[in-house]
């Protein structure tokens, strides 16, 4: 097994499907001449091409409709926003444009679209470029969101994302990118909508995702060390959803926290929680709980930012309080 | 002298401000105005106090020219309470009401339709204040940037537009971004003023825009301007810059709006001792700012949940 970073992983992913579909093409700012904003499409360009890895201007409306119109008639994109704060200004034709296309077209136009780039808080990089969208964009019908959180699911997930016929919004948390872990050398894919037991354990289950489960590791440890012996599920994607990886877990540690990098309200955690209760209910000790990003907009001062974040620390008082 | 003085201090805060990032005292983005002052120093001069600024996140040099107290902007790219935006901003989020600095954004592009609202806003009230609003040429190609215009010019705002064309968008030159070689030329799709001068020479800049902003003033709508310049560091501290070679960065550094400043002023018979001595009183000035900012504290935990609604405080 390699060990890749979350750059190289996701980057290795794309270059085996390219070389595999001539439909296919990486398309967005700095993916080509620049290497990649975040060094994601590092000598794509030279592999296959100005044809095939295409750089755009600052233009996420103009370049994300191109991607839409093109799969229409058969092309497979590949569209990189540099972050995810800017794919809002082309949220206009994501959701109305492309995950609705195939539902109002009567079957007519599948949308093989991926949407990609990096996601969630930055370091300390404030209000307009700190958020992390996986709810805003799980919240609509006809597309698949992931969210992967180490680089073999990375790879994995984007594999299949590229060969599904539906819009898929992948989200790569931008403070895991240098992340390494161990990727399999022969190829391999990794199913959307099937969860992964990160940890197993029998007092309480974790339900998390992309780089909160980073920030929920060093707590579950710690908390080892105490004898509490949780479990740890990454969702991978939120949408399809495994339900049922979450009840199974639920009826066997008798207690559910979600922890996520997004904010509370309407946020996916809530929806998680609304299926427990209505699927698990009678195994439940304890009210589900969540630990979110504060509701606020993210400050740029380092004490406030860390403050905002869920942390190990937020993490263990929360269980312990679930336990108590 | 004052043009000089101005340019010379935003780039020895900004020099200031890099070396603070290089020791992570300043994290995030931090995008440097480096080798364009001239554009906002030359600009800003046209306006009077009623006038509002619109910036992007490369806003210090605008800020500065503005006359922000640079304690306060040390402060904020420190994350400290004491900052302009209370530590809430950062490098890309400098505002200050009372000085009609309204905010760097860090959004390509997005600002500019918010300059039109400004505009609009004083036109509204039938106020005395013109708008002007700096963008690089990599926004031209963003949708709020032609919608923005579009609406400026139909309803004829008090608005300024200013394209300082650095000639390139991070990475991307403008030739692989822009479908014309002239920025300016698209005022014409929007029957807009428009004007293109050289922006190495602080003197020449405030004389090009003060036509545009009396243009403004005088109810006649708005302008749309581009100023080629150049970036002498990366697109931000995280840029190596390798995009381009150093026999460009060279040439341009041959033209450099403080040298240039410099010798125009060495002509007017100023002496070399005196220049020093401004850059001395200068680096003093700034030196304080770091100082400060270092020996502010940061905002309390407290005020995690302030300013999210209007009624918090
Ligand atoms: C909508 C949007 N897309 C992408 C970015 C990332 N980004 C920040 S600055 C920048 C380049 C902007 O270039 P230009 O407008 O020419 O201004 P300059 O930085 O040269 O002053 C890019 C692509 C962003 N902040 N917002």
């Amino acid at each position: 097994m390699a060990l890749l970073t979350m750059r190289e992983a996701l980057n290795r992913a794309m270059v085996e499907e390219m070389e595999k579909d001539k439909n296919i093409y990486l398309m967005g700012e700095e993916v080509g001449h620049y290497q990649g904003a975040y060094k994601v499409s590092q000598g794509m360009l030279d592999k296959f091409g100005e044809a095939r890895v295409i750089d755009t201007p600052i233009s996420e409306n103009g370049f994300a409709g191109i991607g839409v119109g093109s799969a229409m008639v058969g092309l497979r994109p590949i569209i990189e926003f540099m972050t995810w704060n800017f794919s809002l200004v082309a949220i206009d034709q994501i959701i109305n444009s492309a995950a609705k296309m195939l539902y109002m077209s009567g079957g007519q136009f599948p949308m093989p679209i991926v949407f990609r780039g990096a996601g969630g808080v930055g370091g300390r990089l404030a209000a307009q470029h700190s958020q992390a969208f996986e709810s805003w964009y799980a919240h609509v019908p006809g597309m698949k969101v992931v969210a992967p959180a180490t680089p073999k699911d990375a790879c994995g997930l984007l594999k299949s994302s590229i060969l599904d016929n539906n819009p898929t919004i992948f989200i790569e948390s931008e403070v895991l990118y240098g992340m390494k872990g161990e990727v399999p050398d022969e190829e391999f894919y990794i199913p959307l909508g099937k969860a992964d037991i990160k940890r197993e354990g029998t007092d309480l289950t974790i339900i998390t995702w992309s780089r909160a489960l980073s920030l929920v590791m060093p707590a579950v440890e710690d908390l080892t060390k105490e004898g509490i012996n949780i479990e740890v599920l990454d969702l991978r994607t939120l949408r399809p959803l495994d339900e049922e990886a979450i009840m199974k877990s639920v009826r066997k540690t008798n207690r559910a926290l979600i922890v996520e990098e997004g904010w509370p309200v309407a946020g996916f955690g809530a929806q998680i929680a609304y299926l427990i209760q209505k699927d698990a209910f009678d195994y439940l000790d304890h009210p589900v709980e969540r630990v979110t990003q504060r509701d606020v907009p993210m400050s740029y001062a380092a004490n406030l930012e860390r403050e905002s974040l869920p942390n190990p620390e937020r993490i263990k008082e929360k269980i312990r309080s679930m336990l108590a | 002298m004052d043009f000089y003085y101005q340019m010379l201090l935003i780039r020895r805060f900004e020099e200031a401000a890099a070396k603070a990032y290089s020791t992570g005292k300043i994290g995030g983005f931090l995008h440097l105005y480096i080798g364009q002052e001239a554009v906002g120093v030359g600009s800003i001069a046209t306006l009077k106090p009623q006038d509002y600024i619109v910036s992007t996140y490369r806003d210090h040099g605008h800020a500065i020219a503005r006359g922000l107290d640079i304690n306060k902007l040390m402060a904020e790219l420190f994350g400290k309470k004491t900052g302009t935006s209370k530590g809430n901003g950062g490098s890309m989020h400098f505002f200050d009401k009372e000085k009609h600095f309204m905010g760097g954004h860090g959004i390509v592009g997005g600002h500019i339709s918010l300059a039109a609202g400004i505009a609009f806003a004083s036109k509204y009230r039938k106020e005395d204040s013109v708008t002007m609003c700096f963008f690089g040429e990599g926004a031209a190609n963003i949708g709020s940037f032609h919608e923005g215009l579009n609406l400026a010019a139909i309803w004829k705002l008090p608005a300024v537009f200013i394209c300082e064309n650095n000639h390139y968008a991070m990475g991307t030159p403008e030739y692989r971004a822009l479908s014309v070689k002239d920025v300016s030329i698209r005022a014409v799709a929007y029957d807009m003023a428009r004007d293109r001068i050289e922006g190495d020479e602080v003197c020449k800049i405030r004389d090009h825009i003060k036509v545009a902003v009396e243009r403004a003033r005088r109810g006649e709508g708005p302008t749309l301007i581009e100023v080629s310049t150049y970036r002498f560091r990366g697109h931000s501290m995280s840029d190596p810059a390798k995009y381009r070679t150093k026999e460009e960065l060279e040439k341009y550094k041959q033209s450099d709006p403080l040298l240039r400043a410099q010798l125009d002023l060495l002509d007017l018979g100023l002496k070399k001792e005196d220049l020093d001595q401004m850059d001395t009183e200068i680096n003093e000035r700034v030196d304080a700012a770091v100082k400060f900012a270092e020996e502010s504290e940061e905002p309390p935990l407290s005020w995690l949940y302030n300013h999210v609604l209007a009624e918090d405080k």
